[in-house]
């Protein structure tokens, strides 16, 4: 196959594979998340064979199931049928790969975005302040961490103080 | 294809691994094979007993939390045993399902019972201290699979290391009954920290590809008591256990344990849904 027309089909599949959604966030693609890691378009005797690769948020996220079929599903659709989707784990997936509209979405949803995790984890041999997590209801910072843990893996369960909801913020990891 | 500097650049997942197999590439050997069995008993078998609480912790976050951290460990078990079934020809699912109690490799504490809440904590601060030490350095390992297992399972211990000591504190200086319990739950498992740090002869051989059970006593060390000192508590002066965990001597608990993890699977083999 030319290689123009390979960077061609790579940039389409690309483009279709990004309009699959995170079946528990369903307001980010796995674009937005930075779960959608590559792509790549081989020649098989003159047929396009495309592998997908996708990195897990967490170890156990039940959710990189339900993508991988997703993914398969929107590229068969549109006439790929050689279709494979590898779930990698490394590099390890981190919040910072998640896009800044990705973020904004996500706090319309319902959920604090992630703070850069740099910024929580210093990694520089500086001591980072854990900021606040503004309450994404009202705009508050004065809340507080009810569970480290919540409803899904990438998630910690949250309340805000000022106007009593309680809400999910995305971890930085 | 991918396996010249595979450490650098690449991903490795159950796929991979399972194409590696039909082209004979990126198969561990036996030994390598052995030891990543070992880490994956551990936590799958933990991750099965954190499973138990869910409906039964003291309050409903602690469902999810004890929920979550069994989950994160079910999938480290996953990765570790699916590329140590590699070796065999034998699926995650045949290591989890289809083995018998002296096959298993897991260490003795993974397996002892909940107990109460702050019995299991006991047991969380342990374990999630051992992990965190463990994969920490088994990041540096120069078997690429098992190093990017471990840097994605690094990261995700540290919230268990952080939950298991936030309780600590909380129930070693809370009311006299809960600091009862928590020293309770400690002196109760003491005895089956001794075993994660014994030398392993089947880990000597291994090079750098693994990690000494031995050299991760000094991090524990260092931060193990130190919890239990600053939540008013004490660091048991008891005797180890035999231990044999490695070897698949287990506890008299464990066969029940198995027999509830494995009912399903052998009821109706293959099963799916």
């Amino acid at each position: 196959m030319d290689v123009t027309l390979a960077k061609d089909d790579e940039r389409r599949v690309w483009a279709l594979a990004a309009t699959v959604c995170d079946p528990e966030v369903p307001v980010l693609t796995i674009e937005d998340l930075g779960v959608l890691r590559s792509v790549h378009v081989a020649d098989r005797d003159g047929a396009p064979a495309v592998t997908v690769e996708i990195t897990p948020t967490y170890s156990g996220c039940p959710a990189i199931d339900a993508m991988h079929d997703d993914i398969v599903t929107t590229l068969t659709d549109a006439g790929y049928d050689d279709v494979t989707v590898r779930t990698v784990l490394a590099p390890a997936w981190t919040t910072d790969w998640m896009s800044e509209a990705g973020k904004a979405k996500l706090e319309a949803f319902g959920i604090a975005p992630p703070a850069p995790r740099s910024a929580v984890h210093g990694g520089d041999g500086r001591v980072g302040l854990g900021l606040g997590i503004r309450c994404p209801h009202c705009g508050s910072l004065h809340t507080r961490e009810v569970s480290h843990f919540g409803s899904t893996s990438c998630k910690a369960l949250y309340v805000c103080q000022k106007c009593g909801e309680p809400f999910d913020h995305f971890k930085a990891h | 294809m991918r396996h010249t500097n595979r450490a650098v650049s690449t991903a490795v997942s159950a796929e991979t691994i399972e194409r590696e197999l039909e082209t004979g590439l990126g198969r561990p050997s036996d030994a390598v094979a052995r030891y990543a069995l070992g880490l994956g008993d551990d936590a799958l078998i933990l991750a099965q007993r954190l499973g138990e609480w869910i409906a039964h912790a003291p309050e409903l976050e602690e469902d999810v939390a004890l929920g979550n951290i069994g989950l994160d460990l079910l999938g480290h078990a996953r990765s570790f045993l699916t590329y140590a079934g590699s070796a065999w020809e034998k699926s995650e699912d045949d290591l989890a399902y289809f083995r018998d109690e002296p096959e298993f490799t897991n260490h003795q504490l993974f397996e002892r019972p909940n107990g109460d809440f702050a019995h299991t904590i006991a047991r969380q601060l342990i374990a999630s201290v051992y992990f965190d030490a463990l994969y920490g350095r088994l990041t540096a390992s120069s078997d690429p699979t098992l190093a990017a297992i471990a840097a994605k399972a690094a990261k995700e211990v540290a919230y268990h290391v952080d939950h298991s000591v936030q309780w600590v504190r909380r129930l070693g200086l809370g009311t006299d009954e809960s600091h009862r319990r928590m020293q309770a739950g400690l002196d109760a498992l003491w005895p089956f920290v001794d075993e994660l740090f014994r030398p392993d002869a089947a880990i000597e051989v291994l090079g750098d590809v693994a990690v000494r059970p031995e050299t991760l006593r000094d991090e524990f060390d260092r931060t193990v008591p130190a919890v239990i000192v600053e939540s008013g508590l004490a660091v048991p002066a008891v005797a180890p256990a035999a231990g044999g965990g490695r070897a698949g001597v287990h506890t008299e608990v464990f066969g029940h344990l198995l027999a509830e993890m494995q009912v399903l699977a052998r009821q109706h083999p293959g099963a799916t849904w």
